[in-house]
């Protein structure tokens, strides 16, 4: 189970989270092409390694935020509100 | 009379021979003592046959004394109903136990399953893949699961009460063997919060078996001062009777507690580090026929004579390749038991190990190994032969040596589960032939013989040590406490376990799912060459025990068949549980009512007055119908929609979703999630809409209404109303956080009482109000706020049922008080509605319900918002993907109403709209409602058809369960298509 550290309620369990996806998708305009919609609509990175996503603090403050998290190890790097910059990792060190 | 126990000690043991307690095993009457594992007890009364093995139904004895059993997993009753493949060599006994052996027809004694031991050539790795394919596996299935299986699942109530428990903590210590109680008293020096978990009812693990002096004092003097100083300290808790059986993601560990009778207790733990001091697992030789009753762990024999004073056997000899074997020799040897031979598979000995077996009397045979071993039933003698100088081969095999046991000792093997579990990847060393912690990336530090440390003084040292780090990493500064032994300990291990000689078949490496050394050589030779493959082929290590005894020598017999190092061969993964959980266990209290609590509705004890009969929809529990004076379910429903078309209904409509929005932004946001124009709404007024999903499909419809200028409100269907909460604020806080806008959903603050029907009007106007409700001042569509019998009211005229209708919402807490009033001012003019009956008003009033009128297919155009998508110029989420070639195909599947030609078809949803049988038959959609309509008296249906909208009036053939028959196509509306009555 993971421990998510909100970024406005601190350190609490997985269980009072949920997951909504990668983060950092840009919303075209209604003049997008075709090709660029169904790559916003249907392409998602699927990183092996961290990855960039959406959660909410569902059972707590109900805010959504960023989390940067491995997905091999589940390993957090980085939890940061919305709105602000993709987290810039250093490389991390794993096998 | 009770059974003697001829196999008991006189004196010793940490049993209570003043406390003798008894069971029964097999229906025979035995006793033991206070502190007897069911285990020791069993060999306490010479009981050796206690199970069959799994496949070839071989006698099988107790062959450990640990986690690590593979035979002696019986079927225990403890009062609390049968428990099967109960780990005997680690449960207490307690009075009354009784214990059944699961393997064995007619007897555990003599099974007729035996025949498949004698026939075993046939039963080889994967058999079940070769063997019973012809004509068909489902021939034998019946005759295969009736002879497999290690018990059976108890029925009835399970008398165990299960609790789930939380706990955080700064360390968690795994195991109090003396690296854990060493690693323990360090760290509570800290001040840290500690967490000690033993899986043994006492404190001191191998120290119980194999004592030495500890600071200069006995091993039993220091556990109990240990014991002491941890309980004192106020920042450690011990918890003894429990085992950590799960290791999973960001520290966190389950732990099951038995050590309250008849309670099982889950722990949740989160620890900021955690100490593995979890001990090694000694392996077993591989030699022919090496799984008599008789033939156990050598540390196991040591352990029944030590800690419970049972001889295991009168003669007993000792095979081994390392020095830690000749400790039990002088063991057994000293508690009476007599050695005729220690069998070494190495060729030199440390002098003074030589010359204390010579003192005793013990030969050693050194350079030798055992080739077989001979008995009926239980172990009767060991034949030995000499291990040829590049150690390939045998030779000189000697004659049979009498004994009635045998202790063996392959060297000992890292108790690495959990580490494994957390991720950690493990190192074969080669020095001790064993796989070793490499490498982890949660916070856990592995001490001891875990890490390969298998003497008490590195064990203390080394625990001592990795308890101040742990407590230091964790962020509280300390020092190693100063733990010391002068008992001095060899291992020199040489790494052969397996006899290179004699019948592999024979040769057991998996006593549990009695896997050979011939079935993994048979598994080489078809390729099966991946550990992971081999696994799985052979089922080698799939056992309950995950291979604590196996997976080693397999590994070891891989390597060597296939020419790699045991480095290279790599290992598998362990997954949890490393001990089985009961699954009451996980579930906790979360059973009965509190499995999947209900929602009751505000007026929920009005509706059971009235006769309710409650279905589930989603969480809630709503009336399905009302059974008033003992009407069956079809009567009740036919009636409950007749009376609102004649007169008035009164339905529950508490469960439908209800999100307020404020703020400056409110119109602005609601504008880009729904499909319609928004911002022309004006306060006081309402609009049906529909939100889409951002690929156009449509994901929830319901009414909007503008409170006021800054203030709307949402509803949703009842069953999406959480999930679109959450989808709202993400819009807004993931893509739109610069609009002012607050969303607060109110579904459950707000109970509704829904009047419907043409005498709706004149019965509110009956009652205590400061609302207008006259067809001028409160037109269809529109909302008004004020009281309502004194209570708050917002009212919202809005139909699902066709005829005029007014939503009356008050605080929860008066809904039933309303609903009373609502009822008696309406008198035999008003009826209690349904789900049932509401489902059917819809369908006669043609309107749709998403998740049944449509699919995860059906987009906004394809229910008729074409015209209000083509009007609004501004985006909204789903619009982009509505003006795709792909969504405004004409020949989708478009929402229609369906006429049978036959009024009184039975019209089920579900069934398809097929093409001509000249055109074969083609699926062209399906009818998603259907009812036989009591107002219209005929049957009549709504669907989804391939270009639906222009084929009105076309007759269109059905297919049903093998049916077919025709009907029209029609505009979905069947009941007052213009509205009148709404708009009365």
């Amino acid at each position: 189970m993971l421990r998510i550290s909100c970024p406005w309620c601190g350190t609490r369990d997985e269980l009072e989270f949920s997951f909504g996806g990668e983060a950092h998708v840009t919303r075209p305009g209604l003049d997008a092409s075709d090709a660029r919609w169904s790559d916003y609509l249907f392409n998602r990175e699927n990183p092996k390694g961290v990855h960039y996503e959406q959660w909410i603090h569902r059972y707590g403050c109900g805010r959504w935020f960023n989390v940067a998290r491995d997905t091999v190890t589940h390993e957090i790097h980085a939890v940061y509100k919305m709105g602000e910059p993709k987290s810039d990792l250093a490389e991390t060190d794993r096998d | 009379m009770a059974h003697p126990q001829t196999n008991r000690l006189t004196s010793g043991g940490r049993i209570e021979r003043s406390k003798p307690l008894s069971f029964k095993f097999n229906g025979k009457k035995l006793q033991g003592y206070q502190g007897d594992t069911i285990a020791s007890a069993l060999l306490a009364n010479n009981i050796r046959t206690v199970n069959r093995s799994f496949k070839y139904h071989r006698p099988r004895g107790i062959m450990s004394a640990g986690v690590e059993e593979t035979n002696a997993l019986l079927t225990a009753s403890d009062g609390n109903g049968d428990l099967p493949v109960v780990r005997t060599t680690v449960r207490a006994l307690i009075d009354g136990h009784q214990l059944k052996s699961p393997g064995g027809f007619p007897s555990v004694n003599f099974d007729l399953g035996r025949v498949l031991d004698f026939t075993h050539g046939l039963w080889t790795a994967g058999f079940y893949n070769k063997i019973f394919k012809w004509p068909s596996w489902h021939w034998y299935e019946g005759v295969v699961r009736r002879m497999a299986g290690l018990g059976k699942l108890p029925g009835g109530e399970d008398g165990n009460k299960y609790f789930h428990h939380n706990l955080h903590c700064d360390v968690l210590i795994v195991g109090a063997g003396p690296t854990g109680l060493a690693a323990a008293l360090s760290s509570a020096n800290s001040g840290a919060r500690v967490l000690l978990v033993e899986q043994d009812h006492e404190l001191g693990g191998s120290l119980l078996t194999n004592s030495g002096p500890i600071n200069a004092v006995d091993s039993d003097l220091w556990i109990s001062q240990t014991r002491s100083a941890l309980e004192d300290a106020v920042n450690v808790t011990v918890m003894t009777s429990s085992t950590v059986s799960g290791y999973y993601d960001h520290n966190v560990l389950t732990v099951t507690d038995r050590s309250t009778a008849g309670v099982k207790r889950f722990w949740k733990v989160r620890a900021k580090e955690v100490l593995l001091a979890t001990g090694a697992i000694e392996q077993p030789l591989v030699f022919e026929n090496n799984d008599r009753p008789g033939i156990m762990l050598a540390n196991a024999a040591m352990e029944y004579v030590n800690r419970y004073a049972v001889k295991p056997a009168g003669v007993m000899v000792v095979a081994t390749n390392n020095d830690s074997a000749y400790q039990v020799a002088f063991s057994l040897h000293d508690s009476g038991v007599r050695v005729p031979a220690i069998v070494d598979a190495r060729k030199n000995l440390a002098a003074e190990i030589a010359a204390e077996a010579k003192q005793r009397g013990i030969p050693i045979m050194s350079g030798s190994v055992v080739l077989d071993t001979v008995g009926t039933k239980v172990l009767t003698g060991v034949s030995v032969a000499t291990l040829s100088d590049e150690g390939q081969s045998t030779v000189n095999p000697s004659g049979v040596v009498a004994c009635q046991g045998l202790a063996m000792s392959g060297g000992f093997n890292p108790s690495s589960d959990l580490y494994s579990q957390a991720g950690g990847k493990l190192r074969y060393d080669a020095e001790l032939a064993c796989f070793v912690p490499k490498k982890c990336r949660q916070r856990v530090t592995v001490a001891g013989a875990a890490h390969g440390r298998f003497s008490l003084a590195d064990a203390l040292t080394d625990g001592a040590c990795a308890g101040a780090e742990a407590a230091s990493k964790a962020g509280f500064s300390c020092t190693p406490t100063d733990v010391a032994t002068s008992a001095i300990s060899s291992y020199n291990l040489k790494a052969i376990r397996i006899t290179p000689a004699g019948d592999t078949s024979r040769q057991w490496v998996d006593f549990m799912y009695d896997v050979t050394v011939a079935d993994i050589e048979l598994a080489v030779r078809e390729n099966f060459v991946s550990v992971e493959h081999l696994k799985r082929y052979t089922n080698t290590g799939m056992a309950v025990d995950q291979g604590k005894t196996s997976n080693l020598n397999a590994l070891t017999l891989l390597a060597g068949l296939t020419k790699r190092s045991i480095e290279e061969v790599g290992t598998t993964t362990f997954r949890p549980q490393f001990m089985p959980v009961p699954m009451g266990a996980i579930a906790g209290q979360r059973h009965g009512d509190f499995y999947a609590p209900a929602r009751l509705l505000p007026a929920h004890d009005w509706h059971v007055g009235h006769g309710a009969v409650f279905e589930d929809y989603g969480a809630w529990k709503r009336p399905e119908y009302y059974a008033t004076d003992g009407r069956d379910r079809e009567t009740a429903i036919q009636e409950e929609v007749l009376a609102l078309r004649r007169d008035a209904g009164l339905l529950d409509g508490s469960t439908l979703g209800k999100i307020e929005l404020t703020g400056p932004d409110a119109g602005e946001f609601l504008n880009r999630i729904y499909v319609n124009n928004v911002l022309t709404l004006k306060p006081g007024r309402i609009r049906y809409g529909l939100m889409l999903s951002e690929n156009g499909i449509v994901i929830d419809d319901g009414v909007f209404a503008r409170l006021a200028d800054c203030h709307y409100l949402v509803g949703t269907t009842s069953a999406n109303a959480d999930h679109i909460t959450d989808w709202l604020e993400q819009w807004h806080q993931c893509e739109w956080p610069d609009l002012d806008v607050i969303i607060s959903p109110v579904t459950s603050q707000w109970a509704v009482a829904t009047i419907a029907g043409p005498y709706s009007r004149i019965l509110l106007q009956g009652i205590e109000s400061d609302i207008d409700f006259s067809a001028e001042a409160f037109p269809h569509m529109s909302l008004a706020t004020g009281t309502i019998l004194g209570v708050p009211a917002r009212v919202q005229r809005v139909s699902f049922t066709g005829e005029m209708s007014f939503e009356i919402s008050v605080p929860a807490i008066h809904g039933q008080s309303v609903m009373e009033a609502l009822m008696n001012a309406g008198g035999n003019r008003i009826a209690p509605l349904g789900i049932e009956a509401l489902i059917i008003l819809r369908t006669e009033k043609g309107y749709l319900e998403v998740g049944a009128d449509t699919d995860g297919t059906t987009n906004a155009l394809d229910v008729g918002f074409a015209g209000i998508v083509a009007k609004k110029q501004a985006d909204f989420v789903g619009k982009r993907s509505l003006l795709r070639a792909e969504d405004q195909r004409k020949d989708r599947r478009q929402f229609v109403g369906v006429e049978p030609l036959n009024e009184n078809e039975n019209l089920e949803p579900g069934a398809h709209f097929v093409t001509p049988q000249n055109e074969g038959r083609r699926s062209q959609g399906m009818v998603t409602s259907a009812c036989f309509s009591p107002t219209l008296k005929r049957a009549i249906g709504l669907g989804l058809l391939e270009r639906g909208f222009e084929r009105k009036g076309e007759t269109v053939t059905v297919f049903d369960d093998g049916r077919t028959f025709d009907v029209r196509i029609t505009d979905p509306g069947f009941y007052d298509p213009t509205g009148e009555k709404m708009h009365a």
